[in-house]
Parts: C-alpha cells; structure tokens; sequence
C-alpha cells in the first residue's frame, strides 16, 4: 500500500512548464526530504503528488488551510471528519465529545500549545499556527505525510520536536525543507530539485551538507 | 480627460439624461406646492403619536412583516445559494427578484387576499432571489485550501460546515443584517397595497390632511431603523423570527375558490379563454404591446435614465456632507443625520409624499429616486474618503474636492451608481402604481380593471426588462474594470 511509483510527473504554469517530467520510486517506510532552492518546484511537486495520490496523504501545504473562524480543537478535529457519521460532526461543531477533547488536547500537550485549545485560529502567531497544522495531519493519521516546509516557522527545539512526531508517526514521508542539516538528520533519502528536475537522489546516509550545497 | 473610459461613459449617460429631460414630463401642477411642503415640515416637527390607536399596531406589523418575510427568504435563498450553480436556479433566482416586492404583493392579493401570507411571500420571494445570488457569492469568495486538505470520505454536509459556514460567517451575518433594514422599507410599503403596515396609515393620514399624524409616522419609522443595532441582537434575533409569525394579525381567510380560479381563469390570456385561437391571441398581444407595454417601457426608460443621473450627481455633492476632509464635526454630524433620513426613507414613500405636494408628473419620482439613491451612494463614498490619508499639504476647499478626493473614489462611485442601475429601474417601474405612467401604472390600471392576464404580462415584460439592466449594469461594470459589494 505504501509503496509508490511516479512516472512522468509534470506541472505548468501559464503555459509554461514548472516541473518535469520527472520520475521516481518511493518505498515504504522512507522519509524523503525535497530540498532545492526556492522557485526550483519543490511546493509544485507536493501538490501534484498530492493529487496523484487522491488525498490519501495528510497534507501540510504551506498556507497550512486552517479555517480561521474555528478554534484550534476544530481545526485538528477537521482531520478525522470522515470517520464519524453527520450527526456526529455537527454536534462536535457545537460541542465536542469529551473523548475527543482529551485525544486532541493530547496531540496538542506534544507540541506545547494545548492551552490554545479554544482560541481561534485567526488568533494565533505563524509558528502556533504551524503547529496546529502539523497536529491535524497527525491526527489524520493516513498511511503518508506530504510537508511542505512544516517547520520553517518555528524555533529550534520545537523544530526539532515537530520533524521528530512527524517521521516517527507516519510509516512514509516526502517533506520539502530548505534546512539541510534538519534535512539529513531527520531524512534518509535526500531529493534535490532544480529547475523542475531531479538533480540529486541519494540516500541521505551517503551525503554531507557540503554535497547538497551545489543545487543551490 | 476624455481620454478616460470612466469620464466618456459618465458623459454618454449624462447626454442620454439630458435627451430625456427634454422628452420628458417633468412639471409641478398644484395649485400651492410650497404650502404644501411648509405643513408637511410642520407635522414632522409637531408629530402626533396619540391620535390613531393603530399607529403602534401599524408598527408593529410593519416589524413582524420585515421579519418573517426576510427570515423565509433568507432560509430559502441559503438552500438556493448551495445549488446556485446550476443556470436553472440562477435563471429562476434572476426572475423572482427582478420583480418588485409590490408587484409581488399585487399577485398574492389576487387569490390570497388580505392574508398575511401575502406580505409575507412578497418580501421573501424576491428576497430569496436577492440572498441566493449574494450568498453564494460570499461562498464563492471563501478560502477553497481547507476544504482541498479534508479527508477524502467525508461526507458533504460536515465539509460545507467545517470549512464554508465558519470563514463567511461574518459576512453573511452582516449581510442578512444589512437586508432586515431593506426587509422594513419594504414591510413599510407593502401598506400602501393595503396590507397593514406603516405605508397604509400613511396614506390614510395624509389623504385626511392629518400632517401631524403622517409625522409621527415618519419620525418612529426613522427612529426604528437608526436604533437597529441597538434592539436587533444575535441572542434575541431567534425570539424575535419566533415570536413574529403571531403578529402578523389575521387579516382574511384565504378563499381556496379565488386561488383556483386565478391560475385556471384570470391569468390565462382572454382570446384563449374565450377560444379565439392564435389569431385572437396575436391580435390581444398586438394591442398589449402597443397600446401598454411600449408606452410604459418608454417612460421607464427615460425616467431611470435621469434618475440615475440625478442619482450621481446628488451623490457627489453630498459625499462631502460626512467626508472627515471638510468642515467640523457639527457638520458632519448634521450631514450624518441628513443622509440616515435620505436613505431610510423609502423611494416609494418619497415619491407618494412628493406627488401629493407637487402633483403628477415625472418630476417627484426622479427627486424621490435621486434622494433615496443619493443618499445611500453618498454615504458609501463618504466613508470611503475616510479612509483616504493625503499629504499634509493637500489642497482645501473645492481644490481638494476636485483634484484630490473625486478622482480617488470615482470609480468605485461608478460601480456603486451601475450597480444601482437595475434597483433604481425596477423602483421606477413601480412608482408608476402612484399615477406616474411608468409600467407600474399599467399594471395597476389592469388588476383595477380585472384583467389580471394583462397584469401577468406586463409584469413579465418589467421582469426581462430589469434582468436586461442588470446584465447590461454588469457588462459595463466589468468593461470598465469597476468592482462592488452589493447594496439594496
């Protein structure tokens, strides 16, 4: 199930080509950093992976897509809603189950902003909002994780908290970093796009910062 | 400057109206038109609110009407709007609201007669139509990420209310806000058909010379509408939507006999009624055409036409009035006050207020259309120029007007003026029911003659027209690049 295969990947713009063609193997289990310099098509090929893959993946996009009227409880809740039936949802919408407070608040206690639970998210700082992102694709809880850039509001420990909770809670991952050092230590396959083409695909044991540094 | 799309096209639409003013019928016919006006003033100055015991009923009417009706026409136009894609509904929701709530309100009281039902449904059909396209254009506008990132089983209903509902909450309930006002001129009016809100105790006040009476109404239906914030909560407004059904009175049963025989008689044309086949009814169309339709279609016309401009240019002069640009606060407070009565009086009231003063003629309808419209455009750009900084060492006085202020909101005035454009047409087609020989007039003139077949097609006529000034309000609007939120 958690094995992909991508043939022929290609985005426009405009009329004119972003990204590939370009093709490439995913097995289960990886964790796959895209890195390149921004512009190369890092953010175009997680939303055309995304798409291939019919919303199987929880998806953290760089906008993040947070309903910003909703408090945060929601926000995260909103990743599970195919799991209950209508009535269920809308009651939650009023007044949630106490046993899904206690899953959310939960998620929310790792990353340190539990006490947001009920703000809305249209009150919250990047790096909170970042957070409440991550927590939601968590609480997904699909078989893969798309990122893009997840952490690049956040400040060092918590960076490192969040890739941590991301590539030990999802069997497989693609997340696109411009943070090489947080790329190889967290990562063990490193892609690098440039002008919509892969230019480096190595296991990320093989390779040092310097390595990376020539696609920039 | 004619270089200008904006200022050719003002100036093409000011030669249409001048053109118009010299075909038109403008004139003031009674005998002491000032008198007239001194003892309106005079009667809202010395109002009377204790001689009819039915002036707080009247009120109170007019509030349950305004409520029911935009209450079921908001539920409706919300079912409406979550379909409005599909061109049959968006056709059926240009329909029903290019017809004037009167006119709807003329219908109901073919077959239902003096029921409630009948006020009712006349502001929430046309309403439905109005909230249907404004809604699902909010909706349209709301962010389409979240809804992109949602687990692909979830079902529709928990989609549309975790990510549509919560991002254009603010905004529908401004705007549903916004049309509870529009809901009581409308209530207001629906009297003067004789249903029993404000507008029917008006024209009985004035129709006995009681100025004073008819000035009290005018001050508590000022009153009622400036203190709307303050009455009108979130947490009331569901006891308000349930509590009025049971004041709209019981006015008169609805005789099931006159429904039937309305659409299986009266409104099928009279040749096919009486078997005269197509020849019959060519010749019946024939002669409805020329003899109503084209002579009303022309008087609407040209009235809108300098309607609209009068509109305009009431508007820019009386943008200033509240403008933080000039003068003190005690004129723009007096300027505040001024232009909340110019747009809280309906155009229709205007209009009758105006008729009985100065007499019969086209005049009365332009200022009464001009003061309403100019009032509501001219508080608009206002405060829109609130929001203009300029340097420090700006021009003042009428430099500032014309070279800084003007040119900074004249195309949002345009797209405010075009947007009105079809509203404006569809009021001047209704003033015609006061004796102004506008559409209205011949629609009037055939239900009072029982031929309620050739009220049905002259309505529709009304209708296509409308739906045309708006399509061709939107063509313009969208060549000159002009964008707007809606208004009533």
């Amino acid at each position: 199930m958690s094995e992909f295969d991508f043939h022929g990947l290609t985005a426009s713009f405009e009329g004119q080509r972003v990204i590939g063609p370009l093709s490439f193997h995913v097995n289960e289990g990886e964790h796959i950093a895209l890195v390149g310099k921004s512009g190369a098509g890092k953010s175009t090929l997680i939303k055309v992976i995304y798409e291939r893959l019919q919303q199987e993946a929880s998806l953290i996009p760089q906008g993040l897509g947070l309903v910003n009227a909703l408090p945060v409880f929601h926000n995260v809740f909103i990743g599970q809603l195919d799991q209950h039936p209508t009535w269920y949802n809308t009651l939650t919408l009023l007044r949630p189950f106490s046993k899904d407070k206690k899953a959310v608040k939960a998620l929310l206690d790792e990353l340190s902003i539990s006490e947001k639970l009920w703000i809305p998210a249209a009150a919250l700082s990047g790096g909170q909002r970042q957070r409440v992102a991550i927590a939601r694709a968590l609480y997904r809880q699909a078989p893969i994780l798309l990122a893009d850039e997840p952490i690049s509001a956040l400040d060092g420990p918590m960076a490192h908290t969040a890739l941590t909770l991301l590539t030990g809670r999802f069997n497989t991952s693609i997340v696109a970093l411009h943070d090489v050092e947080m790329a190889l230590a967290y990562c063990d396959r490193i892609i690098g796009i440039q002008d919509g083409q892969i230019a480096l695909d190595e296991p990320a044991a093989n390779l040092v910062a310097s390595d990376i540094a020539s696609i920039y | 400057m004619f270089a200008y799309p904006t200022v050719r096209t003002s100036f093409i639409f000011l030669a249409i109206a001048l053109a118009g003013l010299l075909v038109a019928d403008i004139a003031i016919t009674t005998a002491n038109p000032w008198q007239d006006l001194g003892r309106l003033f005079w009667g809202v100055v010395t109002p009377n609110f204790f001689s009819t015991e039915g002036l707080l009923t009247a009120l109170l009417r007019t509030v349950a009407f305004a409520f029911v009706g935009v209450a079921l026409g908001s539920v409706c136009g919300f079912a409406l709007s979550l379909v409005y894609r599909f061109l049959p509904v968006r056709m059926f929701c240009a329909f029903i609201r290019s017809i004037h709530e009167l006119f709807w309100a003329l219908i109901f009281l073919q077959f239902f007669g003096f029921h409630p039902l009948t006020g009712v449904l006349a502001i929430a059909i046309p309403y439905a139509g109005i909230f249907a396209k404004v809604y699902s254009e909010i909706f349209e506008e709301s962010d389409p990420e979240p809804s992109r990132l949602l687990p692909p089983g979830t079902r529709s209903i928990p989609a549309f209310l975790y990510t549509k509902i919560p991002d254009c909450w603010v905004q529908l309930r401004t705007y549903t806000a916004y049309r509870l006002e529009c809901g009581m001129r409308s209530s207001a009016i629906l009297g003067f058909v004789g249903l029993p809100t404000l507008g029917f105790y008006l024209e009985s006040s004035f129709s006995q010379g009681l100025y004073s009476d008819a000035g009290a109404m005018l001050v508590l239906f000022y009153i009622l509408i400036a203190t709307m914030p303050l009455w009108v909560r979130p947490k009331l407004l569901p006891a308000y939507v349930l509590a009025a059904p049971f004041f709209l009175g019981d006015g008169m049963p609805i005789i099931w006999g006159n429904v039937k025989r309305f659409f299986t008689e009266d409104i099928v044309p009279a040749p096919i009624r009486n078997g005269e086949g197509l020849v019959g009814l060519s010749e019946w169309m024939g002669d409805v055409w020329i003899n109503e339709a084209l002579p009303g279609i022309w008087n609407t016309v040209v009235l809108t036409q300098i309607a609209l401009v009068a509109t305009g240019i009431l508007s820019l002069l009386a943008f200033p009035l509240i403008s933080r640009h000039f003068g003190g606060p005690v004129r723009r407070t007096s300027g505040h006050i001024l232009l909340v009565i110019a747009r809280s009086t309906p155009e229709y009231i205007l209009a009758y207020i105006l008729l009985q003063l100065w007499g019969p003629s086209m005049l009365p309808a332009v200022v009464a259309l001009a003061l309403h419209n100019g009032g509501i455009i001219g508080h608009l750009i206002g405060r829109q120029t609130n929001t203009i900084q300029l340097r420090p060492d700006a021009p003042t006085g009428l430099s500032r007007y014309s070279w800084e202020l003007v040119p900074r909101v004249y195309r949002s005035f345009l797209a405010f003026l075009f947007y009105r454009w079809e509203i404006i047409m569809r009021e001047t087609a209704i003033l015609g029911i006061l004796g102004i020989y506008t559409l209205g007039f011949y629609v009037d003139s055939a239900i009072q003659n029982i031929r309620f077949d050739r009220a049905m097609v002259l309505i529709l006529i009304t209708a296509l027209l409308n739906i045309g000034v708006d399509a061709l309000g939107r063509y313009i609007r969208r060549k000159l690049a002009l964008k707007t939120m809606p208004t009533c």
